[in-house]
């Protein structure tokens, strides 16, 4: 249990990638079965053991000591879990407490009952160190957030068995923590693991960015062009009953869409885009974000946003394995398989006609839906490799919007920036031609150099007409005023914003020193790129 | 007798009217009693000055020969008279020459524990509890959550991250008397025999440590000489704490920022420091060995100094000692 704690304490305070790799490495490889397998499960999130509430751990610590002591010693500390394991009170002399395996701990934890839970957890304390002590209780009460990744873990894997880290992935579904079959192929001992969950992630296929010279060379008749969709890229996998829906990370990500898992009544592995809405009617941005970030869904939201695929690529049906046939061929095989798929929850993703990169660009910058962010671009007979290989698939979005906008607000900002004005508020025109005032649009806080930023900081500190609190009200009117370009991704209709309008990811382009505060944008200019 | 006759503080420090001394005071006074040679208890321009031989020699190399207008050393559990008050010194194991000073006088017994520690330290003659009617204590790391891992241990942690990290340098920020030494000591008795570089406000104290008999085994300025950084990959770098966050500090690849000190017992005090390796080593009593050596003295009343008072204060009336804080102003320790 100390290596654990060590190992846990080390990865919290190195910043590094490197560093967190190598230290992972360590561990497993200097640590025995089954400790670093559970010890892994835990970094993961994938270790089932049972809770803790916080108020049985105060419970159990102030029948132990002076509450006032406890009061003065958590004021000071200022984390529950940190605090009780330091302040626990140690029965046993350092030397005769023996420090028992990550696994011994676990397995007492499983067998604890709900009567006799804090009897055996205090017992466990008991037995520990300060730092093991610590872990326990992290581990205990899901507080165990140190920086580490699944992929980072997975790629701690590979790197103790010289293997690619894709290779750990496509196995990871199927197994179980302590993972013993994997280690032992890792180390040389055995086999490499069958895949035999069913259903299991493939690691998907991504594109890199169109760069300034990458289409010049590129012959527009070997690739195919497809709608680049802002949804989530999913991976719908049913084989044998078993349904999965995973990120294009390989998390399950089924339990927020249980309407799409009940519409997957097939044998096949299906790469695509999740959307909201239905084929024929493809829902908005925040409509989509109504289904965003929930572990759980309603009826009631289910119906009201329901959820569908945009099939992308076919890589798997009944036993075959298609990643090793031309994207032509697999998206021949997917147009067949979409006829026995329910329209309402799957349709496929129309392929782009173009006959040059001009003729591309043209489609690229007026897509026929506000949900589109760009084109795919597919070479006819590029094989499904996972990761990001150069070459084979790009991606080439479309370009930002952009619009000339008014500083109106600026704000001191945190850490290296709290000596500096550096989070704008912007405004365009509204109102009464003649005499309009400016609404506030959004807020951007990056985009600009370092220099520009001492710049606008001056411009700022020269031009405050108000100040309250960490905020400086900025002279902006139709003679003087400074113009910034934002550029962002989209609007959505907001009620939360006296102008109506909120913006996708918005930053400054450019500072217009240059243009009168008068020909800055006004609002109907927005509101014309609102979702209809 | 009444305590407050015989010791009670003042502006300029803690005062014995009978001896008309003040011990380690914060200002200039005609006679002072120093426990140990950290900057808030050891300062210049006193006019006679009593220490133990070890703390006058550090006091010299630190603030130059005449820092004070006359010296007198004191010997360890030798008695001597101050005018009305019995004065003697007592090891307190915190650095090299610190001690205890107990004051006496018609049987009324005060011992002033300057800092100390209850851990075993080569670096220095041992702690020895002495029996008293009050017992003043510091309490730098009085709260329950302060308690000390094994110095052993931490020192097997570094070395652990030196395997781990052959590519980079370790840079262990140390308080430059006492910490410093005693971590090239633990690192030596723990079999690590390469040279260690130190940062050069380490040196003239290393090179007396050395010569009173404490062996650091090789060690070498942490200055380039090749013009290489690949000079210290896998090395450990002995420096003061403050050097750490100075350029000096970039002439290192890419290293791994170490702390020994008890406050890297906390967590937040490692994150806010940017430290990748906490070494919890501390020259001071943890929470236990506090109220342990308050228990030994046998003292039926504690003042308590220098640090977090309260929670002292609160246990010893809960163990049936009287107890009160001596605020003294001034003391922020340097040697923690
Ligand atoms: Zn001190
Ligand atoms: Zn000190």
């Amino acid at each position: 249990m100390r290596r654990f704690a060590e190992l846990l304490d080390r990865l919290v305070l190195t910043p590094a990638r490197n560093g967190k790799l190598t230290l992972l490495v360590d561990y497993l490889a200097t640590t025995p079965d089954p400790d670093r397998g559970l010890a892994l499960a835990a970094l993961a999130g994938d270790l089932d053991i049972p809770s803790v509430k916080p108020a049985m751990l105060r419970t159990l610590v102030t029948e132990r000591m002076d509450p006032v002591l406890f009061g003065y010693s958590y004021d000071y500390v200022g984390d529950l879990a940190e605090t009780i394991s330091l302040v626990w009170p140690e029965t046993s002399h350092e030397e005769e407490r023996h420090d028992p395996r990550l696994s011994e701990v676990v397995a007492t934890l499983q067998r604890a009952g709900r009567s006799d839970g804090p009897r055996i957890f205090a017992d466990l304390l008991d037995r520990l160190d300060i730092p093991a002590r610590f872990a326990l209780i992290k581990l205990t009460t899901g507080g165990l957030r140190i920086g580490v990744s699944a992929r980072l873990a997975k790629q701690a894997l590979a790197d103790l068995g010289g293997k690619e880290a894709n290779e750990i992935e496509e196995l990871w579904h199927g197994l179980k923590p302590p993972y013993l079959p994997l280690f032992a192929w890792l180390e040389g001992r055995a086999e490499k693991p069958a895949s035999a969950a069913l259903a299991m992630f493939r690691p998907v296929m991504l594109a890199h960015p169109v760069e300034d010279r990458d289409l010049e060379t590129a012959d527009p008749a070997d690739y195919a062009a497809e709608w680049k969709w802002d949804g989530i890229r999913v991976q719908a996998t049913g084989e044998g009953g078993v349904r999965r829906l995973y990120s294009r990370t390989g998390d399950d990500v089924a339990p927020a869409f249980p309407d799409l898992l009940e519409a997957m009544d097939f044998e096949a592995a299906i790469d695509g885009e999740l959307l909201v809405g239905s084929p024929s009617a493809t829902g908005s941005f925040s409509d989509l974000q109504q289904r965003l970030n929930r572990k759980s869904v309603s009826t009631k939201l289910a119906t009201r946003f329901p959820a569908f695929m945009r099939c992308y690529d076919l890589l798997q049906v009944g036993g075959e394995d298609l990643r090793p046939l031309p994207f032509a061929e697999r998206r021949a095989r997917l147009e067949a398989l979409m006829a026995s798929l329910d329209p309402e929850r799957f349709d496929l993703s129309p392929l782009v006609p173009f006959g040059s990169w001009e003729d591309l660009n043209a489609r690229r910058m007026s897509p026929p839906h506000p949900v589109i962010e760009g084109v795919m671009l597919k070479r006819h007979d590029s094989p499904y490799i996972p990761g990001r290989p150069k070459g084979p698939w790009f991606k080439w979005k479309r370009d930002p919007f952009t619009v000339d906008a008014v500083l109106m607000y600026a704000q001191r900002g945190h850490g290296k920036r709290s000596s500096f004005y550096s989070d704008y508020t912007f405004g365009v025109w509204a109102g009464d031609e003649a005499a309009p005032e400016l609404v506030p649009v959004g807020k951007a806080y990056f985009g600009f150099t370092d220099e520009e930023l001492r710049q606008i900081d001056k411009y700022v500190r020269d031009n405050t007409i108000e100040r309250f609190g960490p905020v400086r009200s900025v002279r902006a009117d139709m003679k003087s005023g400074l113009v910034l370009e934002i550029a962002f991704e989209g609007l959505n209709r907001s009620t939360r914003h006296r102008s109506g309008v909120a913006m996708r990811f918005p930053r400054i382009s450019r500072l217009r020193w240059d243009k009168p505060p008068a020909e800055a944008d006004r609002l109907e200019t927005l509101q014309a790129l609102l979702p209809g | 007798m009444r305590a407050r006759d015989l010791l009670h503080t003042r502006p300029e420090g803690l005062y014995c009217p009978p001896g008309d001394f003040f011990i380690d005071p914060v200002k200039p006074v005609e006679r002072a009693l120093i426990t140990h040679g950290h900057a808030d208890h050891a300062r210049p321009g006193n006019g006679k000055v009593l220490a133990t031989a070890e703390t006058l020699d550090i006091m010299g190399i630190r603030y130059g020969e005449g820092f004070a207008g006359s010296m007198q050393a004191a010997t360890l559990a030798e008695p001597m008279q101050i005018g009305d008050a019995r004065v003697t010194f007592h090891p307190a194991g915190h650095v090299l020459g610190s001690a205890q000073i107990a004051v006496e006088k018609d049987g009324m017994r005060i011992v002033a524990s300057g800092d100390y520690k209850r851990r075993a330290d080569l670096t220095c003659t041992a702690f020895k509890p002495i029996a008293c009617d009050v017992f003043i204590t510091e309490a730098t790391f009085g709260l329950p959550v302060f308690r000390h891992p094994d110095p052993v241990d931490e020192i097997a942690r570094l070395l652990d991250s030196v395997r781990q990290f052959p590519e980079r340098a370790h840079l262990v920020g140390a308080y430059a008397l006492g910490k410093a030494q005693r971590v090239i000591r633990l690192l030596r008795d723990a079999g690590y025999g390469e040279t260690i570089y130190i940062h050069g406000a380490l040196a003239k104290l290393c090179d007396y440590y050395v010569a009173q008999g404490v062996d650091l085994g090789p060690l070498a300025p942490a200055t380039i000489e090749t013009g290489t950084k690949d000079q210290f990959a896998g090395a450990i770098v002995v420096g003061t704490p403050s050097a750490f966050a100075d350029r000096w500090a970039r002439r290192f690849p890419d290293p791994v920022a170490c702390f020994a000190s008890g406050w890297m017992r906390i967590r937040q005090r490692a994150r806010q420091r940017g430290v990748e390796l906490p070494l919890i080593l501390s020259d001071h009593s943890d929470w236990d060995e506090l109220t342990a050596t308050i228990t030994e003295t046998g003292a039926s009343e504690v003042w308590v100094t220098h640090g977090r008072e309260e929670a002292l204060v609160r246990w010893c009336a809960l163990n049936g000692i009287t107890a009160q804080p001596l605020h003294l102003i001034g003391y922020e320790d340097e040697g923690d």
